[in-house]
């Protein structure tokens, strides 16, 4: 399954606007911090997770998705969210702590949730699977054709909660994809060092579904694998199992010393970056740079825009934590 | 008098010395969980124990705390003395099972013939807007469960010591440690929580609380930062003439109740700082142990300075006001006068 023109461009218009966003995350999160880092200070306080080097997976993946499918996130959901088309001033007002964030200023950048789009995510590792199976189950209960993808990190393929997802989705037959982003580390700690098997998608063999591996960090490649395993979740069949060969471009959060890296590493993976690789690419293919460049200035405008409105938003009051801890209303 | 010189390590510090004077004295201890070996623990707790004592005895984990807190009772039932770390104790959630029907119930399920020796150190609080998967203290939900005990440092000597004396213990011990005391340079640290930790051999003993500041007129219970919430409050009323004594916890489970109703029948006043949830936690416990007490007579109705029952919120504009500090604590005071 080869994206055509138009989804090329709207996968590369995802990535540039997820790495434009955790580029405009940088300085909001420092401010504060600086000279001394302490976590607890400036607009955006507590742990970020950023996702540079991570677009092309939720771009390849996401293309084939509409609001209706359901997406779970990991704590690193900046890139997935937004090519889920989560609602971009209301995750910005949400990580900056605002009234009118996504959730009011309680979850904060490890908890979006967008009902719009059936986006979510959580700060515990794998945790997401098990609610994409019971998205997915819905569907097929329901008689629909949605699906859901639940993507995770290389390290949650040792958790029990992803063994047992699988297993379920399998037997049910469920309509989910189980997206890996393979980072390579889970904070300090190597894929080789963690994990039994080389691939983590060779495990899918064990729960009788398609497991498939994309090298590359490849915006076309993914698009094509996830595209597969999709449309067979929307035909029916039952789940899959992707895992991407991705990188982190930064650490495993702001602030990470990363000296667990080996010499040279993040270098490496810069000169790799997945976005200037594709924009040469579709330039080689024929696309326009003025188009690109287009496509670049409104990313930016966009989500300067998102940071304007965040920044100014109306702070919630100590009272609003005390609402929503419940559903109101009476049972039906 | 220690001969040694003062030594001012942070929490980290202490528990890293602890855990490497522990290694180098007991072959049967060893170490593991995420990010400990290489990198020394998120939490700056297992420094330099990788160098010292190699892979075999340092080990980092796959994110897998089902199988490695089920591996570490497993070593313990063998002869082997494991301290494990969970970085968050909201990550327990995953690994429940093992913690309290295996190595909660080993000694009582084996009639007394298999123990566990295990340490499960994690860290608590919140306060820096991490959210509420990685904010909380769960104190009640681990001293709720009988066969394990709990522990919390408010003090880089009480680390050392706490953690000496939890690795000895034959029982299952879970050594919390709080995120305001730390000394991490990345989240700031409440000074007073840096004391002198002596370089040779000694226990904090589990089961016993301490009085660190001593006063008739109210006393002030707490544990981890409360105990510094407490101090500080005390110096605020000690201005107004209320003397207030601070019992510091140091365990949670089991509870010293001997101490706490030592101190209330003193003084006639009690008011528990407990940055957990409100309800069903350990500042209910304390103040329960009081009132059933039938020959105590208080002055006034005890109170509690806890977080609300609500999940924690991330905004700063929530959270920050709805942890204990140390106002509420002479307001909780001044309201049983």
């Amino acid at each position: 399954m080869r994206p055509e023109r138009e989804q090329r461009l709207w996968m590369y218009a995802m990535m540039v606007k997820s790495r434009a966003y955790e580029q405009a995350i940088k300085p909001a999160y420092l401010q504060g911090k600086q000279p001394v880092f302490n976590m607890a200070n400036g607009p955006i306080p507590g742990e970020m997770h950023l996702s540079d080097g991570q677009e092309p997976c939720a771009a390849g993946v996401c293309a084939h998705l509409g609001p209706e499918d359901t997406v779970t996130a990991t704590h690193r959901p900046h890139h997935i969210a937004i090519a889920k088309g989560v609602d971009l001033n209301a995750m910005t007002a949400e990580i900056f702590g605002r009234r009118s964030g996504l959730s009011g200023g309680r979850g904060g950048h490890m908890h979006l949730f967008d009902p719009k789009v059936n986006f979510c995510c959580s700060g515990i590792i794998a945790q997401g699977m098990g609610p994409a199976v019971g998205a997915g189950l819905a569907a097929k209960l329901s008689g629909g054709r949605q699906v859901a993808v639940s993507f995770i990190g290389e390290g949650a393929a040792n958790q029990g909660a992803f063994h047992e997802a699988l297993n379920l989705a399998a037997v049910w037959a469920v309509p989910v994809v189980f997206v890996i982003e393979d980072n390579a580390y889970g904070i300090s700690v190597s894929k080789r060092e963690s994990t039994a098997v080389e691939q983590n998608a060779i495990r899918a063999q064990a729960y009788n579904m398609p497991g498939v591996f994309v090298p590359g960090n490849d915006p076309d490649a993914i698009y094509a694998a996830a595209g597969e395993a999709i449309s067979r979740a929307r035909r029916g069949e039952g789940p899959s199992l992707i895992e991407i060969e991705t990188c982190r471009l930064e650490g495993h959060f702001m602030g990470d010393a990363e000296g667990y890296r080996p010499n040279g590493e993040v270098e490496r993976l810069k000169a790799a970056d997945p976005i200037p690789r594709y924009r040469q690419r579709l330039i080689e293919d024929g696309v326009a740079s003025a188009d690109l460049a287009a496509l670049e200035k409104r990313a930016q405008s966009e989500v300067d825009a998102a940071f304007a409105h965040a920044r100014v938003a109306e702070a919630p009051a100590v009272e609003d934590a005390f609402e929503k801890v419940f559903a109101s209303g009476a049972g039906q | 008098m220690s001969a040694s010189p003062r030594r001012r390590l942070t929490i980290a510090k202490a528990m890293s010395e602890a855990l490497a004077h522990e290694m180098a004295r007991d072959p049967r201890v060893l170490v593991m969980g995420e990010d400990i070996a290489r990198l020394g623990g998120v939490f700056g707790t297992t420094q330099g124990l990788l160098a010292r004592f190699g892979p075999e005895r340092v080990r980092d984990t796959p994110i897998s705390e089902t199988a490695f807190i089920g591996a570490a009772v497993g070593l313990a039932a063998a002869g082997m003395k494991p301290v494990v770390e969970l970085m968050f104790v909201d990550f327990f959630g995953v690994c429940m099972d093992s913690i309290y029907n295996l190595a909660a119930k080993q000694s009582y399920f084996s009639g007394g013939h298999v123990t566990c020796p295990l340490v499960l150190m994690t860290s608590v609080g919140g306060g820096y807007g991490d959210g509420g998967q990685h904010s909380q203290c769960l104190y009640a939900t681990f001293a709720h469960l009988p066969g394990m005990k709990v522990v919390i440092p408010s003090s880089s000597h009480d680390a050392k010591g706490l953690l000496l004396a939890a690795i000895r213990d034959p029982n299952p011990v879970v050594f919390m440690y709080h995120k305001a005391l730390q000394g991490m340079g990345w989240l700031g640290t409440i000074p007073r929580s840096i004391t002198h930790v002596p370089e040779e051999d000694f226990v904090v003993p589990i089961g016993k609380a301490a009085v660190v500041r001593e006063g008739d007129d109210v006393t002030l219970v707490g544990w981890g930062v409360g105990v510094h919430h407490a101090l500080d409050s005390a110096e605020m009323l000690a201005a107004e003439g209320i003397g207030a004594e601070v019992l510091d916890l140091r365990t949670l489970a089991p509870l010293d109740r001997e101490s706490i109703l030592r101190s209330v029948r003193k003084t006639g006043r009690l008011v528990v700082i407990d940055d957990d949830y409100r309800s069903c936690g350990v500042a209910a416990e304390v103040i329960a142990s009081v009132c059933e007490t039938r020959d105590l007579v208080l002055h006034a109705a005890p109170s509690r300075v806890t977080f609300p029952d609500v999940p924690i919120p991330f905004a700063p504009e929530m959270e920050r006001p709805l942890l204990p500090d140390a106002g509420k604590v002479v307001s909780a005071t001044r309201a049983q006068f």
